[in-house]
């Protein structure tokens, strides 16, 4: 599904990501983890072309990013992107956050975004929110609604960026709920997350990210309770 | 002193301006309307420019504006009326000339305005737009400018009442707005401290229901 290839990003001389490789299946939940400033919400925003890449390739079903002729809003269109700070549009209602994509993108009547749009926010628990505004509503519903209106565009694939961080404790468990059914549903995820046991009990695979690079990855079970590079022990040590 | 202090209560120039205000405020207003609808289109190209990643069209925007807020508008006014229309051999008439003065000038203002504006609001509404699929101008169209143009609202009522001012040095163009009046009015009366006070009050008439306006809606928006 995507594959990244000696992915390389600097800003200006600072170089950010230093050669990764990864490769994401179909279906697959993948976590990724590590300290701050490693580079994860960078590794994320190159797969949705938000930051250019330096070098290095990232092919999305079997599109290139790199290749000069791609259509940037057709491959975003298909890759959801969640943010930590929800981003939602404070000008629109709930619904025409979610509405906006498929009818300005998908080309679809009112009427059909409409109906997809309350199927989703439904999905997400949030049919009576319809039609107030994201001002009114509390972190875990914005978020909520930040997946609908990505799953609005029917991705391939959900690239999630600490989606949780911003929430208060309380708020955590019905994001991840939403999360958890998606991924039930067999939605390809990158999710960079703290959420350990997010991670440990919905990952296929987790990642651990540090100083640019990959530095282990392998099956949650194998990360969390026996990790073979030190840096992924210190890293544990620290938050578990 | 005395005769003139009687003069405040008894003057007959108050009637008799009253014609001229009336007049010479509709041209006053139809100035500075359509010099500030054209300034506003100008302002938002520009604004944008200064936007933009082009360095030439960064660049462009960038002289435009700082000749415009680095000269004074009389000169402007001055500089078009007779300087262009002699070099080119284009024929103004004093109403032309002020209304593109107007909207030259006002541009700039409102270039800086609309930058602001829209660097105002948060990068992820960009990148939450780009991110569903939409393209930089649809960002732009949908998202970014109807927020942006909100936080507008209130110094683009500020440019509005400055360049409503700013029209009273037309009188040097002759063009026959309020002051112009006034000022004809008082060469041929020979008294100048009632008309004058009743041109003051003419601007005020316009300018203080329009700042209450823009306060409320200033006050209407915070919330
Ligand atoms: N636009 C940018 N310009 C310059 N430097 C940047 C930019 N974006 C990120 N960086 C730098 O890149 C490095 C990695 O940032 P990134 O946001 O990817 O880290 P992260 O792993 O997501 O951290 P966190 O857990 O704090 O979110 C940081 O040192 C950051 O300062
Ligand atoms: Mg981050």
């Amino acid at each position: 599904m995507i594959k990244v290839t000696d992915l390389h990003k600097s800003f200006g001389k600072v170089e950010v990501l230093k050669g990764i490789d990864a490769e994401i299946k179909e279906k697959e939940v993948v976590c990724v983890i590590g300290p701050s400033g490693s580079g994860k919400s960078t590794f994320l925003r190159c797969i949705n072309l938000l930051e250019e890449i330096t070098a290095g390739d990232i092919v999305i079903d079997g599109e290139s990013l790199t290749d000069p002729k791609i259509d940037i809003n057709k491959l975003r269109s298909q890759v959801g992107m969640v943010f930590q700070h929800f981003n939602l549009f404070p000008h629109m209602t709930v619904l025409k956050n979610v509405t906006l994509g498929p009818l300005k993108v998908k080309d679809l009547s009112n009427e059909e975004a409409e109906k997809l749009s309350l199927d989703l926010l439904g999905k997400v628990g949030l049919s009576d929110k319809a039609h107030v505004y994201p001002g009114s509503l509390s972190g875990g519903q914005k978020q909520r609604v930040a997946i609908a209106r990505a799953l609005a565009m029917s991705p391939k694939v959900m690239l999630f960026d600490e989606p949780t961080s911003a929430l208060d404790p309380e708020l955590v468990g019905d994001v991840l709920e939403a999360m958890k059914d998606l991924a039930k549903e067999g939605m390809t995820m990158v999710v960079v997350t703290h959420e350990m046991g997010f991670a440990r009990e919905m990952g296929d695979r987790v990642l651990f990210m540090d100083e640019g690079v990959v530095m282990e990855e392998g099956p949650p079970e194998n990360i969390f309770d026996n990790p073979q590079h030190p840096r992924t022990q210190e890293f544990l040590s620290k938050i578990l | 002193m005395i005769e003139n202090l009687t003069e405040i209560f008894t003057s007959p120039h108050y009637r008799n301006t009253l014609p001229f205000i009336v007049r010479g405020l509709q041209l006053t207003l139809i100035v500075t309307f359509t010099g500030v609808f054209f300034g506003f289109i100008l302002g938002s190209i520009f604004g944008l420019a200064r936007l933009s990643k082009s360095k030439i069209i960064y660049g462009i925007a960038t002289v435009y504006i700082e000749l415009v807020r680095g000269t004074p508008i009389l000169v402007q006014a001055l500089f078009l009326y007779f300087a262009v229309s002699d070099f080119f051999g284009i024929n103004f008439d004093a109403l032309t000339a002020g209304i593109i003065a107007i909207a030259i000038n006002a541009g700039a203002y409102i270039a800086e305005i609309v930058r602001g504006g829209v660097e105002s609001i948060d990068k992820g509404q960009m990148e939450a737009g780009r991110s569903i699929g939409l393209s930089s101008t649809q960002t732009m169209r949908y998202i970014i400018w109807p927020q942006a143009f909100k936080r507008m609202i209130p110094p683009l009522g500020n440019q509005f009442i400055i360049s409503l001012k700013d029209t009273s040095i037309f009188a040097v163009i002759s063009l026959g707005e309020v002051t112009y009046l006034m000022r004809q009015y008082v060469s041929t009366s020979g008294d100048p401290f009632i008309p004058y006070i009743m041109l003051c009050f003419a601007y005020l008439i316009i300018t203080v229901p329009a700042m209450i306006i823009l306060r409320r809606i200033e006050r209407r928006l915070d919330v």
